[in-house]
């Protein structure tokens, strides 16, 4: 194990360890520590300039429900999941078939067409913005969750196709031979051979996607205005505009936009880690 | 005749699973990268008729100074955010120990990659603010005036990147712990038979192991980089005066904004954006193709 494992060092080290562990992870979290002190403070705090002193109120409840009365935040809240909910079991079933189909065939032009869902997948989205804002105007699904999540799925296709090819790619081969002697046709045995082994890339896949969608801000506001399309990252822009100085307010709806993604790395965290640093070890 | 009607289903079969996804890949990402190449030929305001200028718009582009600060904000971005390389091998050393609650501790520091870039930004919107922010506080216990980051042009580009670090160093973290989880115990022991300690052990011992999740740490770095506009859009809208702009940001206001819609230009600029890309992307392919025939 490297380093030397604190254990086996002395105690002056073990004990200055063990001290600065829990410092440094508070320096870490500093500026998240900090906008969740604001986010429960009264509004007379901030008028009055009060940001680090002790708060004269605790306002947590408050805040937090003026956040949900006073602003659309439950639609932004519910157009997230709209989009992000749809687009994994999308992109996942989608690639569930490509990986599946550039894994275990050989036939000629597979390896091309891997390449281009990895060389799409790093494509800058300026490229796409022009193109993707027309057609989603021209299919009538311009301003919607719909148009959202339909370019999500497909583009989110290219890094899972990659994902799940490199997951398949590493089964046992034999399992697909053998069904195969035994005659079993090919998507049966997609759907009861391989699918049971990849559940965990299926997982893996689901929390890491939800996650980048839910964070998405760029194609939010290219391809959805107002509050009756837009997600969370996009309506946080346009509430921080608005509230100006109550920061108390903005800082409370960051939180509220920060959770859920959150919650589910916490939940899920083995496979959320799983996922992304596949291909960190050979 | 059983074995023909096998053979077809099975050259038919990758085919049939894979229509699905191509069919969607094709239309929202191939085709418009040619469309937008297309439309970097003409004049287009996004409503009326396209007007042909052949390479016009780059011309302009080679003319126009917002394109070249946006350029060199580009590679002040790659050159500084690479940082998060070296710093998340740096906390990851720190952190892969055994000691009591040491997976909280992990999990805590990885936080900030899982939070929206727009929270994050408008975390450090508040970090960097020179009337209350917590940086001006605590220069000033150090005597230092406070500095309005974001609102210099001197500092503003540095400061955004600073902020951008900070999720990025975590991706960075967990790529490594998974990296140090990996690495051979025995070579560590056999090491340390021979003297090695310290920095010397990292070099020639633990980072040869570790260039799988260099190499991977390294690529999402240079794509988190080139793709830094949220924390631009969030925290300062380009400013002051478009000396925060990038590529990606220059191009999204050329194409939509106050100034007008210029497509075509803009669709100029995300062509620039696209060859630099290529470069990694090629380069990352040929990765990828010498590991395929190496199998």
């Amino acid at each position: 194990m490297y380093p030397t494992p604190i254990e086996k060092t002395s105690y002056p080290v073990r004990t200055a360890y063990k001290i600065f562990l829990p410092i440094s992870l508070l320096i870490w979290l500093l500026p998240l520590i900090a906008i969740f002190m604001t986010s429960i403070r009264g509004a007379g705090d901030i008028n009055a300039g009060n940001y680090w002193g002790w708060p004269t109120s605790f306002d947590l409840i408050e805040n937090y429900t003026a956040v949900f009365v006073n602003t659309p935040m439950l639609d932004y809240l519910f157009n997230s999941f709209k989009v992000a909910i749809p687009t994994v079991i999308g992109a996942v079933f989608l690639s569930c078939m490509t990986g599946f189909a550039l894994a275990i065939y050989r036939f000629k032009g597979g390896l091309i067409l891997f390449f281009i869902f990895i060389a799409g997948n790093f494509v800058p989205f300026q490229i796409l913005m022009v193109p993707v804002r027309d057609f989603s105007v021209s299919l009538g699904v311009y301003n919607t969750t719909l148009g959202l999540t339909l370019f999500h799925i497909a583009f989110q296709t290219g890094f899972c196709t990659l994902f799940m090819r490199n997951f398949i790619k590493a089964l046992p081969f034999e399992l697909i031979e053998a069904a195969r002697a035994e005659g079993v046709s090919e998507i049966k045995i997609f759907w009861y051979v391989v699918i049971p082994l990849i559940r965990p890339a299926i997982a893996a896949l689901s929390v890491l996607i939800f996650t980048f969608i839910w964070n998405d801000y760029f194609w939010a506001i290219v391809l959805t205005q107002g509050a009756e399309s837009q997600p969370v990252t996009a309506g946080l822009y346009s509430l921080n505009g608005q509230f100006s100085s109550a920061w108390h307010l903005v800082s409370a709806g960051s939180i509220i936009a920060a959770l859920p993604p959150v919650l589910m790395f916490f939940a899920m965290q083995k496979h959320f880690i799983a996922g992304l640093t596949l291909g960190a070890v050979k | 005749m059983i074995a023909s009607g096998r053979l077809s289903q099975r050259t038919l079969a990758p085919w049939i699973f894979l229509l699905p996804g191509i069919f969607m890949f094709f239309i929202y990402v191939i085709a418009p990268i040619f469309q937008s190449i297309n439309v970097s030929f003409y004049s287009w305001d996004g409503l009326g008729e396209k007007v042909w200028v052949g390479f016009g718009n780059y011309i302009e582009l080679f003319g126009d100074e917002a394109f070249y600060v946006s350029l060199k904000n580009n590679v002040l971005w790659l050159l500084f955010f690479m940082l998060a390389v070296p710093a998340g091998l740096f906390i990851a050393i720190f952190l892969n120990q055994t000691v009591w609650g040491i997976r909280l501790y992990k999990s805590l520091f990885f936080f900030p990659f899982v939070i929206s870039q727009v929270v994050v930004g408008l975390v450090f919107v508040w970090f960097y603010n020179p009337d209350f922010g917590l940086m001006n506080i605590i220069l000033g216990w150090f005597g230092i005036d406070p500095i309005a980051v974001l609102a210099d042009e001197r500092y503003v580009t540095y400061g955004i990147i600073a902020a951008g670090l900070w999720p990025q160093t975590a991706y960075c973290m967990i790529l490594y712990l998974t990296g140090l989880n990996a690495v051979d115990g025995e070579m560590i022991e056999a090491a340390r038979l021979d003297n090695a300690k310290g920095l010397r052990m990292l070099w020639y011992v633990i980072l040869p192991q570790l260039k799988p999740a260099t190499f991977i740490a390294i690529v999402v770095t240079v794509v988190g980089s080139l793709r830094s506009f949220d924390m631009i859009s969030i925290m300062t809208d380009g400013g002051p005066w478009g000396s925060s702009r990038v590529l990606a940001f220059y191009m999204y206001e050329q194409s939509f904004s106050e100034y007008g819609f210029r497509m075509g230009y803009g669709a100029s600029i995300a062509v620039i954006l696209f060859l630099i890309m290529m470069v990694y992307i090629t380069g990352f392919l040929y990765k990828m193709y010498r590991d395929e025939r190496g199998r």
